[in-house]
């Protein structure tokens, strides 16, 4: 209703008839609701608190250990100076706050000056709670709770549909997928994804609703692009393959799927890599769920525009919704290793595959259209 | 007879619960056999008196493939009016929909056996769609479809619209149907969800009678429609 006020009839029944075709829901932000959100283990009453000296420098490492919940994190009055990400040090970044997927690690430095408390407020990206903690200069003291940010809702956009185009219908399952036309250009690609201006609510809502925080005017948000190397990376080799990680799914059955195959189909095929070579990984989420994608045993670069010797190391990327990224990768440990949606749900409902990095004798099999670009197939390096 | 028929049985569950438990990582990872099992018990009154009704649906079963069973059972005035039990295959054959294949026996208004052969599913606009064929032993085609949509106000209260039409491709004397769209309801449920596994609510339909099957209802001097308010409860297990 709501809606029809805001929008005129016209353009709410175009919503409703749009998601009502798609058979989801806009508000769908996350699978899980919880009745409580904890900080280091205790829950808003308990107030974990951290005690600082005033004008004292203070690290905090966070750490996303939550199994189906993605926040957003802020310390209202605190500016907070990100300086590693997923335990890789990056080049120091100011800022107000992040969003903070599964998985994911940030270590922050803090400078509370004044001798109060400070809330350390990690909001749901559904908006259906917190995460609270303090920061006191004493135990026993506790800050404001901040106020409770509009929940966003998703558009057409975070469906991977142009807002011109009625009801065209969102590929729900990719069974039957074709994978051998991704042929994406890559130097045409604008990688900067993340360069929404999101204090703008009215673009942010004509782009991606699942990237607007609600984050107020003049405040800075971290987006990825704004990660960069602190040390220059050593591997700067152009990737010699490319290789598609699509992912997919069915939010109704809740059926979750890499390249089209859940772990535990009998076509279930891992991604094998040359012990050595350097890929190219590219995310290309087809379902309308963030999917922070976790590689276990190497860091991988996140191709977020820096260039390439400042491209920082991350273990876990989220991939928004309708939306693609790609990483680059070393292959240099060799082994069998865990690559999963870390929605621990997803994952155990399928989203779970494996890279296996050894010295094969031969080519890897180019018909294997699900970890050779066909294009890209022809130009293997091997160490 | 009994015997071999039980043994098989035994066999075939063992089998079942030996794949499903099968120390396969892989199965960790998509191949998980889950179940959801629904009964709702209700009870009311239209002006021919008091009502009961009751029913269950439910699966065990994979992505793919389940078992799905439901059945419903409905009384008037002390008396129990309708039967049915339901045994289904179901097979997902599209993104949102299952194809069905089992058998219904109705125990009462007559002891009757159903071939059934539909679909399961969700419409566009998130409406939850069950839609059947039946032959029975006596060779009697039919036809159900039901329709409902879950409408929420707040995470926990909301309603939910339904109805259901029934058709008969045959005049069935023996069960007083006529030939065409035989009967239908139509009606509404508003809930409030203490626990996803309990959830009392009310409800109120609309049912009627149509073309043939409301004049043998005229006839025999019965109602052709109704309107019953009920109370219930829905379990989930």
């Amino acid at each position: 209703m709501a809606d029809v006020e805001e929008e005129g009839f016209k353009s709410a029944w175009q919503t409703v008839s749009q998601w009502g075709q798609m058979r989801m829901s806009p508000t769908d932000l996350a699978d899980v609701r919880y009745d409580a959100f904890l900080m280091n283990g205790q829950t808003n009453q308990q107030n974990w608190t951290g005690l600082f000296k005033p004008g004292e420098r203070v690290r905090l490492r966070f750490i996303n250990a939550s199994a189906m919940s993605m926040y957003d994190v802020r310390i209202p009055g605190l500016k907070m100076t990100v300086v590693q990400a997923d335990g890789q040090y990056i080049e120091p970044v100011e800022i107000d706050e992040f969003r903070f997927a599964v998985a994911e690690t940030y270590d922050v430095i803090v400078t509370p000056e004044a001798d109060r408390a400070y809330t350390i407020a990690a909001e749901s990206i559904d908006r259906s709670g917190f995460a609270l903690g303090t920061l006191a200069p004493r135990q026993g003291m506790k800050g404001p709770a901040p106020e409770k940010r509009p929940r966003s809702l998703l558009t057409m956009a975070d469906m991977g549909h142009d807002m011109d185009h009625d009801g065209e219908e969102m590929n729900h399952s990719e069974m039957k997928m074709d994978h051998s036309g991704h042929n994406m250009n890559h130097d045409d690609m604008d990688m900067d994804h993340s360069g929404h201006d999101m204090s703008d609510s009215d673009t942010a809502k004509m782009q991606s609703g699942w990237a607007d925080a609600g984050t107020p005017k003049g405040h800075k948000a971290l987006q990825y692009s704004d990660l960069r190397a602190l040390k220059t990376q050593p591997d700067q080799r152009p990737p010699a393959r490319e290789i598609d990680v699509v992912l997919g799914g069915n939010m109704e059955r809740y059926i979750w799927t890499i390249n089209g195959r859940k772990f535990s189909d009998p076509a279930f095929e891992p991604f094998q890599l040359h012990y050595g070579e350097r890929v190219r990984l590219s995310f290309k989420n087809n379902t309308m769920m963030a999917h922070p994608m976790h590689l276990h045993g190497m860091f991988v670069q996140l191709e977020n525009g820096q260039p390439t010797e400042k491209l920082p190391n991350k273990h876990t990327v989220l991939v928004p919704p309708g939306d693609s990224y790609s990483v680059l990768l070393t292959a240099d440990e060799p082994g069998e290793w865990a690559f999963h949606c870390h929605l621990l749900y997803h994952m155990a409902a399928g989203m779970m595959s494996k890279v296996v990095v050894a010295e094969y004798a031969d080519d890897l099999p180019d018909e294997d259209a699900t970890t050779l670009d066909s294009e890209m197939g022809g130009h293997h390096d091997h160490h | 007879m009994t015997t071999i028929k039980i043994n098989l049985f035994i066999v075939v569950f063992g089998l079942f619960i030996t794949n499903a438990f099968a120390e396969d990582i892989h199965q960790d990872h998509g191949g998980a056999t889950y179940h959801a099992f629904w009964l709702e018990a209700q009870h009311g009154g239209g002006s021919e008196g008091d009502k009961s009704h009751a029913e269950w649906d439910g699966w065990i079963g994979g992505d793919t493939h389940k078992l799905w069973l439901k059945g419903e059972l409905e009384g008037h005035k002390g008396q129990l009016e309708e039967s049915e039990v339901w045994a289904l295959y179901s097979r997902n054959v599209a993104d949102f929909w299952d194809l069905q294949l089992g058998l219904r026996h109705d125990s009462q208004p007559e002891s009757t056996r159903y071939a059934v052969l539909g679909f399961n599913g969700l419409a566009p606009y998130l409406f939850e769609t069950q839609a059947h064929l039946f032959v029975s032993d006596y060779g009697d085609v039919s036809a159900r479809l039901k329709q409902k949509n879950h409408l929420l106000f707040t995470q926990r209260f909301g309603f939910e619209p339904y109805y259901e039409l029934n058709f008969t491709a045959q005049n069935v004397a023996r069960q007083s149907l006529g030939r065409g769209l035989s009967d239908g309801e139509i009606g509404v449920k508003v809930f409030y969800e203490i626990t996803r596994k309990l959830v009392p609510y009310i409800d109120l339909k609309y049912e009627r009678k149509f073309g043939r099957t409301a004049s043998i209802a005229r006839n025999a001097g019965e109602r052709e429609e109704d309107w019953v308010a009920s109370l219930g409860i829905k379990f989930l297990f």
